[in-house]
């Protein structure tokens, strides 16, 4: 069928995936302590490190799950979401076979599920231990990822035209996740082809015509997997890591190179408990039930992944090597001296969109390229979360503006301040003791994602609890980068990298790290037909391209500050406090600091140079003044 | 029942083997019922399914052939040992009832041991102890036993199973030798604690499996009692023969043939015949503290039995002993392949409250931090440092600029001052705790310093002004939606109880929330009364609090109080206020600048080689809370009092009251804190002097009477400097002049009032120091102002 056609029709990626497995199989039926596992382990990791290999794997993110061969070697683009205890399996194990009592030594590793006849009272059992993760794929991840990343695939592998990712589907998902952000009557014109009554459960359709059992599409229904953001679609898995687990952390982003398993023995092992009475083992009437679901949920919905191999992801962005920038100096030296031509593109496309205002549209190009690169103590480097007021509230401008950027940044997500959603949506991760698992919220996001907050959407009216709390979290993140993830008993703090841009009419209630004013060129009766014109321009695919690729490159450059450099920046300082002390503060003087280093860095300059300094000084000023201009205007802007 | 449909095991009738064997210990045949209820064989030994099913497990002969034989005679010979250990049960027996006879500790400090003579074997102190209350545990710390006998601490590590029933014969053996008249309800059992296999719970991995471990955590979750059958009472329904089965590795075997009519299947279970004991689940949580940044706090289920049920609630802190297990998953016999993994959990022997002194306030830190002599040595060669002091404040917070006496002040209060117990006098506790406010200008890392300092202790908590409520600081009743029990949630208050509770946005908060603060920094104390509740809860916390001004900026020209506006019963209750304002300097700002550009490009290698390490810094404040606690020389009571009748005198020139016993309070615990930093155990004359420095700056900035340029204590004590007090009361009385001039008016309009004493006075009149004469008026019942008008009482 469809596995082996794809298998068949490139011989390469067969023998690779192929190969590796028969290794690893045949090794684990003689069990010897020769290392067979090193070595195999080491054979993949240098096949995979061979160029373009790992396109050739099969990736969970973009094949439906009935179409991976079970036990073959897949990948996986994750987040991190929860980490399960350790756990101990039987390493090596003895089976007796019943008829000939002949005994057999097995491997265990890579496995869920034991062969027949385990003799439980063996001597040479091995009891190994080994943790698992619960990952998610990445929270966010705008649809122009995931299909660059899988056109990567199937054009490496020439798949036939009855191939398991019709476009149409694909094209739905994105639909499904326009759906949450954006109101009925902004439906892009591009979104027209849809079929209408198609958006709803798509996915879960297609999936249940091909997984037959119905007792499981049951219980999928109120299985929650638990996606750190609402809409989410996609496979989460379990990952079962068995060598330096301790490297690994909460929301790190990874690839996962491992072997798929999906024995339906997972799941009738998991029915069969919740059937039979708690009474049958006391120690094991101890789960709960609802622990026993989160924890071994079945596996056609949730497969095992035995990891062998994971790199970590430094961005998402499919259009940049995945290697490390240092070893790609070709592609690095040819991007960064055309970085000053693209911001200078990019900078026009941003004054359009922001409706003529050349001053924020730079302000916009520092912020997506922001990223926190080092933490002094608990002061986080380099953030710089911008607050955009003055954002027209007619011709939902604020969710028009979040799909331009929705389709610039490799993930992103948008959230609606309003009254509503701050009372009731879980912001903050919390740990569900009955479950034993950690709850997702909104907050538990992968490095230098988006967060647009828009809080033209937020009304007059009453915060409960809740929703104090929820405010209080954004502005921890805002200020400290960090969430603290409520353990019922006691907080506890992880760090993150969010970039977060808040889109309000006056200033925000919420901190930010620089504001400004938006001064649109466009008289308001003209809104309307100008924001037309931003979607109406048919951005050429690779025009855009070019813009995903310098956003994420301008953010993987090093930065320094030559020693001169540094002493005429002191100088400046200096003089500026003689003239007028208050007119810049400590404060100040780090938030320049930081405009310098991204304005350097979105020229794709890695060093500051004193041109930089000034021109960083200069729309620094030219933003304080239109804030002071504004604090005249209105004279309750505190 | 299901579990009935194995296969029958067949059952060994007890009196076949050899009763004195330990392996035969417990069995319920044991139990006599006979009159004489004292001595070993009186006493019923009562099961220990803490230990698992240990009964079957036989002894073989080490030097015999055939592997595996079961020696009916246990007392054959030394050569003997427990199946799988390398345990032998005279010796062990031997070694542990020496151990019980000999074992000292002289410079023992656990509390348990108080009221024993220490130099008398500790452990026959104990059974005596026994003897007299009849509780019959003895809890047996395994690191007595290692320095006694590391052979047998070895052996008790590795085989808890067979070694503890051993223990628990020597034990009684010993115990009914010297007290045989006593009567127990049941025999001895030794728990052992304190096993220093394994401390974290991260650190569990196969090799622990069925060793006696010890971890510390959280506890999260109880289960509901669970009743767990130990032995089936079963009763032929032919002939009512009746028969009891034990349980053997959790299954009790159905008997299938009735042994006196020989009819199959005839027997049936007698429910309240059979014996059952208590279990519980526990699920155990790795403290936040053990766990490495980054990751999720791992879990442990632990099973409690018989008295251990019930002992632990969710939200303690345990260090739980116990014996790890794993136990295969359930062989299904309709399924040929089984899921290949092992379900884990901790059969515990004892657990220790790491917390329960904070409620008793006996002692500080229960969990003390341990410290490798390496560690130790770097700390004490730290604290030999002449600039240890500059050294330690210069590590606090690198970030944040300058500020040298903040962060002094602030490292003062991480040591704190020595806690002392005046109880018996009826003064209570003394506040050992600094309490230090920063007021200043938004945007001077104010906020950052607290953030530092929440993350520098072990008990920090961080609250918001503005979002906290009086019952998030404090505490609060909640309805467990399991149990239906009440339970006390305890706020960042009484969380932060031997530590730091740092309150941002100070100003913001409601006064009703901050009403709960006047208990918590001079008493130490938190009373609670609520839905029935009403207790008082330990607060030994230091506050740390950052407050704005009123207006956005600072305004030089008035005092702190008139600045902030919160009350001064509140204000006088820190030790320390300090202001953190902009210096406007230019070689300050050139360092500024200098300080803030290198933040930003110097990578982080360089940067620690800098500062000392925040770890280091860490431990040295945990070690020098722990175990340094300076009393005042001679030397430095003098300077303190000098100190103190200095600043009395200060303000007696200008008639005013410039320093309250207060103040001497606070300098003391600056001084004791000074020493503690030197890691000296004596409060010297440097210490009082560095403590007056840090004060007198601290209300140099704080207390300075912007009309007079003085530093007026009464600013902060009574909210109002002298002056300005002295000045309310010329124009209230200059006020009462001009009304009484105008003769029998009733009423008058308060405009043409302020209108009249502004005309008639020298210096200008503002409106507030009017309205503030004519409620001082007021209050004399002389006038009431209603609205606009102000009228004349009789």
């Amino acid at each position: 069928d469809l596995c082996t056609h794809i298998h068949t029709d490139n011989p390469h990626s067969e023998t690779f995936t192929e190969l590796c497995l028969l290794d690893v199989l045949a090794a684990s039926q003689n069990n010897s302590n020769s290392g067979w596992e090193t070595k195999a382990v080491e054979f993949f990791q240098d096949q995979l490190k061979e160029r373009d290999t790992h396109t050739l794997v099969p990736s969970l993110n973009d094949v439906p799950l009935h179409y991976l061969k079970p036990n073959s070697l897949v990948k996986f683009r994750c987040l991190i979401q929860d980490m399960f205890d350790p756990e101990f399996y039987m390493g090596v194990y003895e089976t007796v076979d019943p008829s000939t009592k002949t005994k057999m030594l097995r491997c265990g590793k890579y496995k869920d599920v034991t062969e027949c006849g385990v003799d439980f009272n063996s001597r040479n059992t091995v009891t190994a231990e080994r943790q698992t993760f619960y990952c998610v794929p990445i929270p966010g991840e705008n649809p122009w990822v995931k299909e660059i990343s899988s056109s990567c695939l199937t054009e490496a592998r020439v798949v036939p035209s009855t191939s398991y990712a019709p476009s149409r589907q694909k094209r739905s998902y994105e639909e499904d996740d326009d759906m949450d952000t954006q109101p009925q009557k902004q439906r892009e014109p591009h979104a027209g082809m849809k079929i209408p009554s198609e958006h709803h459960g798509n996915g879960d359709c297609k999936r249940q015509e091909t997984e037959a059992p119905s007792s499981q599409t049951a219980s999928a229904s109120h299985l929650d997997l638990n996606f750190p953001l609402p809409g989410e679609k996609g496979p989460s898995c379990l990952v079962k890591v068995y060598e330096d687990w301790d490297r690994f952390k909460l929301n790190d982003t990874l690839e996962v190179y491992g072997i798929l398993s999906v024995s339906p023995a997972l799941s009738a092992l998991a029915d069969e408990k919740d059937a039979s009475s708690s009474l049958l083992d006391p120690a094991e009437s101890m789960e709960t039930a609802e622990e026993q679901r989160v924890h071994s949920p079945p596996a056609s919905l949730v497969p095992r992944l035995h990891m062998l191999h994971a790199k970590p992801l430094p961005h998402n962005n499919p259009l940049l090597p995945s290697a490390a920038l240092e070893d790609n100096s070709a592609f690095l030296s040819s991007t960064l001296s055309e970085m000053a031509s693209v911001r200078e593109e990019i900078l026009s496309y941003f004054t359009h969109v922001l409706l003529g205002d050349a001053l924020a549209a730079e302000y916009l190009i520092l912020h997506l390229i922001s990223n926190v690169y080092s933490r002094r103590d608990v002061l986080p480097l380099g953030k710089f979360t911008l607050n955009l007021s003055g954002c027209p509230t007619v011709a939902s401008y604020t969710e028009r503006f979040y799909q331009i950027i929705q389709q610039l940044v490799p993930s992103s997500h948008y959230l609606a301040m309003s009254l509503q959603n701050m009372n009731q949506m879980r912001l903050v991760p919390k740990k569900d003791y009955v479950a034993n698992r950690l709850v997702s919220g909104a907050l538990q996001l992968a490095r230098n994602t988006s967060l647009f907050l828009d809080e033209t959407q937020l009304e007059q009216g009453q915060l409960d609890t809740t929703g104090v709390r929820n405010v209080t979290a954004l502005g921890n993140l805002i200020s400290w980068q960090k969430v603290d993830y409520d353990f019922n008993y006691h907080q506890m703090e992880f760090p993150c990298n969010i970039n977060v841009l808040i889109a309000s009419e006056g200033r925000s209630l919420l901190p930010s790290d620089c504001q400004i004013h938006l001064q649109p060129q466009v008289a308001p009766s003209h809104l309307e037909e100008s924001l037309s014109s931003i979607h109406m321009h048919p951005q050429a695919s690779s025009q855009l391209n070019k813009f995903r690729i310098y956003l994420s490159m301008a953010r993987l450059l090093d930065y320094s500050i030559s020693d001169e450099v540094t002493k005429s920046v002191e100088d400046d300082f200096v003089d500026m406090r003689k003239d007028d002390p208050q007119s810049i503060s400590a404060e100040d003087l780090h938030r320049m600091l930081v405009v310098a280093r991204l304005l350097s860095l979105s020229l794709g300059q890695t060093s500051l140079s004193r041109d930089s300094w000034l021109r960083a000084k200069h729309i620094e000023m030219l933003r304080r003044s239109r804030m002071e201009q504004h604090k005249c205007v209105n004279g309750n802007e505190p | 029942m299901s579990c009935f449909d194995q296969p029958p095991i067949l059952h060994v009738q007890p009196n076949e083997v050899d009763m004195s064997s330990p392996l035969m210990y417990g069995t319920p045949s044991s139990r006599v019922e006979g009159t004489p209820r004292s001595g070993v064989r009186g006493t019923p030994a009562r099961q220990r399914p803490d230990l698992g099913s240990v009964r079957k497990a036989p002894q073989v002969d080490l030097h015999s052939d055939t592997d595996g034989a079961v020696a009916s005679e246990p007392n054959a010979g030394q050569r003997l040992v427990i199946w799988g250990t390398d345990v032998n049960v005279g010796t062990c027996k031997e070694k542990f009832q020496r151990f019980l006879q000999r074992f000292t500790d002289p410079n023992s400090t656990e509390d348990e041991n108080a009221g024993l003579d220490l130099n008398e074997p500790l452990y026959m102190q104990k059974l005596e102890e026994i003897s007299v209350v009849g509780d019959p545990v003895l809890n047996v710390n395994c690191r007595h036993v290692q320095s006694f006998d590391a052979e047998l601490y070895r052996q008790l590590i590795c085989y808890p199973q067979e070694v503890i029933p051993t223990f628990d014969m020597a034990v009684n053996e010993l115990f009914f030798e010297r007290f045989p008249d006593s009567i127990l309800e049941y025999q001895i059992q030794v728990r052992p604690y304190n096993a220093l296999k394994t401390r974290n719970m991260r650190s569990l991995n196969p090799e622990d499996i069925d060793q006696l471990i010890t971890i510390s955590g959280m506890v999260i979750r109880t289960s509901q009692l669970i009743p767990e059958m130990q032995e089936g009472f079963f009763q032929c329904q032919v002939c009512a023969y009746s028969t009891r089965v034990e349980v053997d590795r959790g299954r009790i075997a159905e008997p299938a043939v009735c042994r006196n009519c020989n009819n199959t299947h005839s027997l049936a279970l007698v429910h309240n015949r059979s014996v059952f004991s208590d279990k519980q689940m526990i699920k155990v949580q790795e403290s936040p503290e053990d766990m490495p940044a980054g990751q999720t706090p791992h879990t442990t289920v632990v099973y409690a039995h018989n008295d251990l049920v019930d002992k632990v609630q969710p939200g303690d802190r345990v260090n739980i002993t116990g014996i790890y297990r794993a136990v295969p998953m359930r062989v299904n016999p309709r399924q040929n392949n089984v899921k290949s993994v092992y379900k884990t959990h901790i059969d515990a022997i004892h657990f220790r409250k790491t917390d329960e002194k904070r409620l008793h306030g006996l002692d500080e830190e229960a969990e003390q931090k341990l410290f490798t002599e390496d560690r130790v040595q770097t700390l004490k060669e730290l604290a030999a440092k002449p600039d240890v002091y500059e050294r330690l404040s210069s590590a606090l917070a690198p970030s944040i600029y300058e500020h040298e006496d903040i962060k002094k002040g602030i490292l003062l209060q991480l040591f704190g001052g020595t806690r002392k117990d005046f109880s018996q006098t009826g003064r209570g506790n003394f506040r050992a705790e600094v309490n230090i406010l920063l007021c200043g200008d938004p945007g001077t890392s104010k906020s950052q310093l607290l953030q530092y300092v929440y993350n520098l202790v072990p008990r920090g908590q961080y609250t918001s002004g503005k979002g906290s409520s009086a019952v998030g600081l404090t505490a609060y009743v909640m309805k467990d939606p399991e149990t239906r029990q009440l339970v006390l949630q305890t706020g960042a208050l009484v969380l932060s109880d031997n530590g730091i509770c740092c309150i941002d946005e100070f100003d913001k908060m409601s006064d009703n929330t901050r009403s709960v603060l006047h208990e918590v920094m001079e008493q130490q104390t938190l009373s609670i009364a609520k839905a029935g509740i009403i207790c008082q809860l330990n607060a030994r916390t230091a506050v740390l609090a950052a407050a704005n001004p009123v207006e956005s900026q600072w305004n030089p020209k008035k005092t702190t109080i008139e600045n902030i506006q919160l009350p001064h019963t509140l204000l006088s209750r820190f030790d320390l206020i300090f202001l953190m304002l902009d210096p406007q300097d230019e070689a300050y700002d050139r360092r500024l600048a200098h300080h803030l550009v290198s933040l930003y490009y110097q990578s982080e290698e360089q940067m620690e080689e800098e500062f000392l390490d925040m770890a280091v810094l860490k431990d040295y404040i945990a070690y020098a809370r722990t175990y340094i606690s300076p009393r005042l020389s001679e030397e430095a009571s003098q300077a303190l009092i000098e100190a103190y009748v200095d600043m009395r005198k200060i303000g007696s020139g200008r008639g005013m009251v410039s320093a309250y016993p207060r103040q001497l309070e606070s300098l003391i615990r600056l001084a004791e804190a000074h020493a503690k930093v030197r890691f000296s155990e004596k409060v010297e004359s440097i210490d009082v002097e560095e403590a007056k420095r840090l004060h007198r700056e601290a209300l140099k900035q704080s207390a300075t009477d912007p009309r007079t340029g003085f530093v007026d204590i009464s600013i902060l004590t009574t909210g109002m400097s002298a002056t300005a007090r002295k000045r309310k009361e010329e124009v209230a009385q200059a006020l009462k002049k001009l009304i009484q001039a105008k003769g029998k008016t009733p009423a008058m309009k308060y405009q043409q009032l302020l209108d009249d004493l502004r005309g008639q006075s020298e210096t200008a009149i503002t409106k507030e120091l009017f309205d503030e004469a004519l409620r001082a008026l007021a209050d004399e019942d002389y006038l009431t102002v209603t609205g606009k008008t102000v009228r004349l009482l009789a």
